[in-house]
């Protein structure tokens, strides 16, 4: 190095030391590698858990998830409801984007109006409106009272209004656009990190953004996600040091890692929650053969209930590496209970006289529609089930298809299944949000209950669905949750599996943090030097 | 000789109209792409919004039409994935493919055609045995397999080469090339082998069926009969001839290589056509799917295109019959 290479090394030096606390005081590279891209990296324009994993890097909401799952100011310090219909946020003072814009409240005005014509739209839709009172404070209006407002806008991010505008990106992407959306390739954000480089599919290059309000808790100051899809490459990569964390870890591998010399497992429960959901609207199964529908009877479907080990699909399948449940939502969420979410215990004999009773001693043939590509080994949890129901003579045909084809069979309007298996991950924590989008009564002119795909229906539920969504006590609120999850258990139309688990597998040294919502928080990793 | 050029290039059209109009009909039985696009609690209202503005409302043969009609104004949609020009995302991945198609073409060509000129001289020797021996395994083996051993090998075990991507790329314009670095290079390497396999038994195998015939026919022997050198006779006389269909089969798979390449790809998360298909086939991309089909049956075509127009070249009795 040359006496010009050491000047400029001094007054990069010095550059670092102005700049600040907002670099980590050690720097470090971070390597990684997971089985999908981001689609896009325009935070408004589709609702997506990938999209949202790595953009909580660049862009940031007003409210997030801390790592125990409390729910903590980001761009908002404090916020309150003001009356019934209305909360107010308090935004975070001298906030710059990191091309150095300053963040004020008509960024976050211009993120609704932006949010609102892409596909998170869903994330925002109790919200009629927004104010701006000043600078630093915003008021949200919702159609009716909305007490876990704060809790449904956590990938809600927030875009420069400047910005977007010098590039055309006022609106998100869309799938029939003209043309390319600038903000599909580019990122504006206040989040702690930038994107340096990213070539679609294939990797994303991160760097610390040196101008971000929060102090990086790790160490970790450039990083790269790599895509590799396929799960044996995936761990090599990992094996020959290539990369230091990988995502997506298949459970059959997990042992012949955590029996390799510096290289460990890192699992937390996930939200995603698996359950069986029968078709209880039609007269007659439609893939299958039986008198009526056997799935009406109560006493069937609690049957089934009763057959499936969640203990053995545990131990067995998911080597593991699931929490089996007791509801079709996780433990974590708002509004379970130990009680509620305990697993049936099996009890073959009082099954097959639940089944002797309803007249299906002999059982019935019934096509199950599962997934291959979906999630961790759910082919292979779809065959196990299969294999219970056989116990009470319900002949199950599986009818395993990729993620796109079995959603086109089974999504509204066709509803086109008699038995399958689902799964559902409720972005709030909150009960709630399984119950109006997933339980309530089919409505096809209010579009309520779209995307109850087995037709369930109970007035009481629905009653109590439309009481919790308004109720703000918080006491009172837990309570009327607490019935109606009652309700859906004693149903049996959701028949709840297991609840999925984050799979990581890392090098020795490196300390990560997992949230259940799947995002890779770079600012808490922490690598060797 | 004008009329045998412009047959060809009118069959090649009406083909190529076929392939587009077959791609088209596959893909829309291939899966919902408004799972992909819409969260998962949208109204049935955001569902028939989106379902108008993509046209899915429409018949099919209209949207096949406007399909073609977009493709000849070089407008090749929007990916319902990325939002991505479809056409931009097809040139950005491919020189990936054409590189590793290239190198493992060259890997063939040094490793295979010695071996199996070898092969064919002397079949009996042992080295020739464990060619044949080992050859019968790019044959059988399938081509993941082949990946993901080399993997456990050569990056896992002998960390000699990386287990995934292209290594450090150059851009040359419109172009990027892994050839030009040291980890571009290292990166290649085992891809381009694993795709090679197939391609190194069957010219292995290919030649020595070649030379051993070539070995009985009349020509040869009458070289001996003159007195010719063993050497001489070989390399003079019948490698030229053994050779000749040997190339021209290579040139024809090299459609077949491109094709090949998904699988091979994927094993190596190598950021070609091959991945950017499969990672749309998961999300029922359709228009990434369907010009990707017609693209790599535009290459198959162009390339027996080729070949056939040089015919007449090669062989002057062709020309005289079209005459």
């Amino acid at each position: 190095m040359g006496l010009n290479g050491s000047l400029r090394t001094i007054r990069a030096c010095v550059a670092t030391l102005a700049i600040g606390a907002a670099l980590p005081l050690h720097a470090a590279e971070f390597k990684f590698a997971g089985p999908l891209d981001a689609y896009t990296l325009d935070p408004h324009a589709v609702s997506n858990t990938l999209v949202f994993a790595v953009l909580h890097n660049v862009y940031e909401s007003l409210v997030q998830r801390s790592p125990d799952l409390a729910l903590e100011g980001v761009l908002a310090t404090e916020w309150n409801q003001v009356d019934d219909l209305t909360w107010e946020f308090k935004l975070r003072p001298n906030v710059k984007f990191s091309n150095g814009n300053v963040f004020n409240a008509d960024d976050v005005v211009f993120s609704f109006d932006r949010a609102k014509k892409g596909g998170v739209s869903s994330h925002l839709s109790d919200v009629a409106r927004i104010e701006k009172v000043d600078d630093l404070t915003v008021r949200l209006i919702s159609n009716k009272p909305s007490p876990i407002l704060p809790n449904q806008l956590v990938n809600w991010m927030m875009a420069d209004q400047e910005w977007a505008s010098e590039n055309g990106a006022e609106a998100p992407g869309q799938a029939d656009n003209s043309a390319e959306g600038f903000a599909n390739r580019n990122a504006m954000g206040t989040g702690p990190y930038v994107i340096a480089s990213r070539d679609p599919g294939v990797r994303t290059d991160f760097k610390a953004n040196p101008n971000w309000w929060g102090e990086i808790k790790g160490n970790v100051d450039s990083a790269t996600f790599f895509v590799i899809a396929n799960p044996s490459t995936r761990v090599s990569a990992l094996m020959s040091g290539e990369v230091q964390m990988i995502d997506g870890v298949p459970p059959q591998d997990t042992q012949r890692i955590e029996q390799t010399d510096g290289l460990k497992i890192a699992a937390k429960p996930d939200l995603r929650t698996v359950y069986l959901q029968p078709d209880v609207a039609r007269d007659e199964l439609i893939h299958g053969s039986a008198k009526g529908n056997p799935f009406k009877d109560p006493k069937v479907r609690e049957a089934m209930d009763l057959v499936i080990d969640r203990e053995a699909i545990q131990k067995r399948i998911m080597r593991g590496y699931s929490t089996p449940v007791g509801l079709p939502i996780a433990k974590e969420v708002e509004g379970s209970s130990d009680e509620l979410n305990t697993p049936t215990k099996p009890d073959i004999e009082r099954a097959k006289a639940l089944m002797e009773e309803a007249g299906y001693g002999d059982g019935f043939e019934v096509t199950l529609d599962c997934t291959n590509d979906r999630f961790i080994n759910d082919e292979a949890t779809c065959l196990a089930i299969g294999s219970f129901l056989s116990q009470i003579n319900i002949k199950v045909t599986p009818r395993v298809q990729p993620t796109a084809r079995w959603a086109q069979q089974i999504n509204p309007p066709g509803y086109n299944t008699s038995l399958t298996l689902l799964s559902y991950s409720p972005y709030s924590y909150d009960a709630h949000q399984f119950l109006t989008a997933l339980a309530t009564t089919r409505n096809p002119d209010s579009g309520l209950g779209a995307f109850n795909i087995g037709g369930y229906s109970n007035p009481e539920l629905d009653r109590l669905t439309v009481e919790i969504g308004t109720e703000s006590d918080q006491e009172k609120r837990r309570a009327l949750l607490n019935e109606a999850l009652t309700i859906l258990k004693n149903d049996h139309s959701f028949i709840p599996i297991h609840q999925l688990q984050i799979l990581w597998a890392l090098k020795e040294g490196v300390e990560v943090v997992q949230l259940a919502d799947l995002a890779y928080p770079l600012a808490w990793f922490k690598v060797p030097e | 000789m004008i009329l045998h050029f412009v047959e060809r290039v009118l069959q090649t059209i009406l083909v190529l109209l076929v392939i587009s109009f077959v791609a088209f009909m596959l893909i829309s039985t291939l899966g919902d792409p408004l799972g992909v696009l819409l969260p998962p609690d949208a109204t049935i209202a955001e569902r028939n919004a989106l379902i108008a503005r993509l046209n899915l409302d429409q018949p099919l043969l209209q949207r096949f039409w406007s399909f073609v009609m977009g493709i000849l104004q070089g407008d090749f949609g929007l990916s319902y994935r990325t939002q991505q020009d479809v056409g931009a995302m097809i040139a950005e991945r491919l020189p990936a493919t054409v590189e590793l198609a290239f190198v493992s073409l060259l890997i063939t060509i040094v490793l295979a055609i010695p071996a199996g000129i070898l092969c064919g001289v002397k079949p009996k020797t042992l080295v020739s045995r464990a060619i044949m021996l080992v050859s019968i395994a790019g044959i059988t083996l399938p081509n993941f397999v082949i990946g993901i051993l080399l993997i456990a090998v050569f990056s896992v075990h002998l960390g000699w080469f990386p287990s995934f991507g292209r290594g450090t790329v150059v851009e040359l314009g419109n172009w990027t090339t892994g050839l030009l670095t040291v980890s571009g290079w290292q990166a290649i390497i085992l891809p381009a082998f694993t795709l090679a396999s197939f391609q190194m038994t069957f010219v292995i195998r290919m030649l020595r069926t070649q030379l051993m015939e070539v070995g009985h026919s009349e020509h040869i022997r009458f070289a001996r009969a003159r007195g010719l050198s063993e050497t001489r006779v070989w390399f003079v006389y019948a490698i030229r001839n053994a050779l000749l269909p040997t190339v021209t089969m290579l040139g024809l798979q090299l459609g077949n290589i491109i094709a090949f390449s998904v699988v091979t790809e994927s094993v190596f998360a190598w950021p070609g056509l091959g991945s950017l298909f499969l990672q749309s086939v998961q999300s029922a991309d359709i228009p990434v799917i369907a010009i990707y089909l017609i693209f790599v049956g535009a290459v198959y075509m162009l390339i027996n295109l080729a070949v056939e127009l040089s015919y007449p070249l090669i062989d002057p009795r062709l020309k005289r019959r079209s005459a």
